[in-house]
């Protein structure tokens, strides 16, 4: 699709949206948002960006293919839900730090499991669309 | 007692997948993650077996969130033995596919999301939580999905298709099930609801609430009259896949109903009748239908139909010996289906057909091979002392002293036309000259050495662990009483779960 309207304004709404899926992402665990939430979200934007530039460019912002995402997403999770078990805790509690960062506020592996569904729906969300969007 | 290791046999799976989701298109690295995979996963499940049965169940609170709140996870005896069971059978399979599968397969994720089935499967029988233990039967028919439809084939996708709307047919009743459930006690936590369901005035709602879990599990364990989505999808899929679902998936049905209907609903008369009633009607439509099949692995998918109906007798007549029977039945049954459906891959890289007419002569080609399969042909049949025998004894025992000679009638029927549909089998497999005009094409004589003893190793391990079950009969009649006290007796599963 050719038009300029578009190219431009996808150049300014790709961080815009990624900014956006961020905070979803990091206000979800007490408020409407998380990751999977924060992943479409991410996904839309590169999504928006292929459909201005084509799926080249697009992969070429990625540089690594989404499909990697999803290990590592999945890793992240598995990590996060088994960490507990080291400290002699049932698996999936949460575990907090004591002091709250400033910006993010208080972390905890709950976080690192969002992160990781982050990652696993973008590396998904991705594949899939350009898988279908390459083919034709 | 809790413990909170005991989800690791889950997590050694878990991680399996992602780590070979890492290497993705390495098919060689995956068969090594996916075979020391498996074998990690055994020896972890075999120390929960042993600490099991040593010190009694043990259970977990994910989260940390104590039961009825949050959601629990209990590895009782029943629920360690069939993980011990998943468990060798996965290590077998998982060595027989990294030989016996095309590349091709392999590219498209095979090993991840084989091992994604058998997370699937192990938590499903250590959750503690009706909805958790639905979520954990959506993993296995997700995974199962993508490995009948894996390489695409024509007649792959036409058993698929049937075996994905039964399967989701079975997942809503079993929803629908557990939303009333829900609903009339305000609990999921099966420990819990198994005293909040007496307490219920309304307990014609009860009785058909257990209904919709008859129909859910059934349809999932292949019973009368919706077993037909079976034999019409289990031959389609590669020999390693069938194995992993002939071999565990129906089972999976048969251990929820065993857990729904020894802890949340106790079986009255009608229950009791109408399981009754299914089983028989089991047995007769698998054995029929054994009989006039002649591709083995459909004749195999039968015998499959009709041996769930050994088990639902056994929970039908509902006490202890009948349980005994039904889940020692169980662990035979589990070692025994998956290698026959190994059995069809060997016999099938053998003369590259499974058609029972155009097989033959494999007794005089590979004389050695062909008596490893009789041995697991014979404890199927249940010749004495083999394993296939000593279940039949305490469901024989317990149907004559219930008077349920309609039953024993069934099951020796059954037994008898295994019996015979195996001896045909036999004969025209192995003992029967080739028939001619037929070419056969032989893959297995030009394989390597090593590709040879990773494709008969596997059918050798799970022989052994048939062959254990049957000489050592003593101590897995042991195992199975314990089960059957513990499924008749709850208060140790309901106070290890709730405190008192």
């Amino acid at each position: 699709m050719k038009s300029a309207i578009l190219q431009t304004a996808s150049r300014y709404l790709l961080p815009i949206l990624l900014l956006f899926s961020f905070f979803l992402l990091l206000r979800g665990h007490y408020y409407p948002g998380g990751g999977f939430v924060g992943g479409l979200v991410a996904s839309i934007a590169f999504v928006l960006h292929s459909f201005a530039h084509g799926t080249e460019n697009t992969m070429k912002i990625l540089r690594y293919k989404p499909l990697s995402l999803i290990p590592i997403g999945l890793g992240i999770s598995a990590l996060s839900v088994v960490a507990p078990m080291i400290a002699g805790l049932p698996p999936m509690t949460g575990l907090w730090f004591e002091e709250p960062i400033p910006v993010i506020g208080m972390i905890g592996s709950a976080l690192f499991f969002d992160i990781g569904v982050y990652l696993v729906v973008i590396g998904v969300v991705l594949t899939i669309l350009f898988t279908i969007s390459l083919n034709d | 007692m809790i413990d909170n290791h005991i989800l690791a046999p889950v997590f050694v799976h878990l991680f399996a997948a992602i780590v070979q989701l890492i290497f993705w298109r390495k098919t060689i690295t995956q068969r090594f993650i996916s075979v020391g995979g498996s074998l990690i996963g055994l020896l972890v499940a075999m120390r929960l077996f042993s600490k099991v049965h040593q010190e009694g169940i043990l259970t977990m609170n994910a989260s940390d969130w104590d039961a009825p709140f949050g959601i629990v996870f209990v590895a009782d005896l029943l629920s360690v033995t069939l993980v011990v069971l998943t468990s060798i059978a996965a290590f077998a399979v998982s060595i027989f596919s990294s030989v016996g599968l095309s590349r091709q397969r392999m590219l498209y994720g095979y090993f991840p999301i084989f091992h994604f089935l058998i997370m699937g499967l192990h938590g499903a029988f250590l959750t503690g939580d009706i909805f958790n233990l639905y979520v954990y039967f959506e993993v296995i028919i997700i995974s199962s999905f993508v490995l009948m439809t894996l390489g695409g084939r024509k007649a792959q996708l036409e058993g698929a298709v049937k075996y994905m709307a039964m399967n989701i047919l079975a997942s809503t009743f079993f929803l629908t099930g557990i939303g009333i459930l829900y609903g009339i006690t305000g609990t999921l936590n099966m420990a819990d609801l198994s005293f909040k369901i007496k307490d219920v005035q309304n307990q014609t709602l009860v009785g058909i609430t257990s209904c919709f879990f008859i129909i859910g599990f059934g349809i999932k364990s292949a019973v009368f009259p919706l077993y037909y989505w079976l034999p019409s999808s289990y031959h389609t899929p590669p020999s390693a896949v069938a194995a992993t679902f002939g071999g565990l998936l129906t089972k999976v049905g048969i251990y929820a109903m065993l857990r729904v209907f020894s802890l949340i609903f106790i079986p009255d008369d009608f229950i009791c009748t109408l399981l009754m009633v299914l089983a028989v009607l089991t047995i007769l439509t698998g054995a029929f239908g054994a009989l006039i099949k002649t591709n083995i692995r459909r004749l195999f998918s039968y015998l499959i139909v009709c041996h769930i109906g050994f088990m639902m007798g056994g929970i039908a007549m509902f006490s202890k010996i009948a349980l005994m029977g039904a889940v020692f039945y169980l662990i035979h049954d589990i070692m025994v289906k998956t290698n026959m459906f190994l059995i069809a891959g060997v016999i099938r890289q053998l003369r590259g057909t499974m058609d029972m007419e155009k097989l033959g002569g494999l007794y005089k080609e590979y004389p050695k091979i062909s008596l490893l399969i009789a041995l697991v042909l014979f404890s199927l049949v249940g010749i004495p002392p083999l394993s296939g025998f000593w279940p039949k004894i305490f469901l024989f025992q317990e149907a004559f002293t219930q008077h349920q000679y309609f039953f024993v009638g069934v099951l020796i029927f059954g037994s008898f036309i295994t019996l015979f549909v195996i001896a045909k089998m036999w004969s025209k497999v192995f003992w029967k000259d080739v028939p001619e005009n037929v070419e056969i094409e032989d893959k297995f004589a030009s394989m390597e050495l090593y590709r040879k003893i990773m494709m008969v190793l596997p059918v050798g391990i799970l022989a052994a662990a048939t062959l254990y079950i049957g000489l050592n009969a003593e101590s897995i009649v042991k195992i199975s009483e314990q089960i059957a006290t513990q499924l008749i007796d709850t208060r140790p599963y309901v106070e290890a779960v709730l405190g008192n």
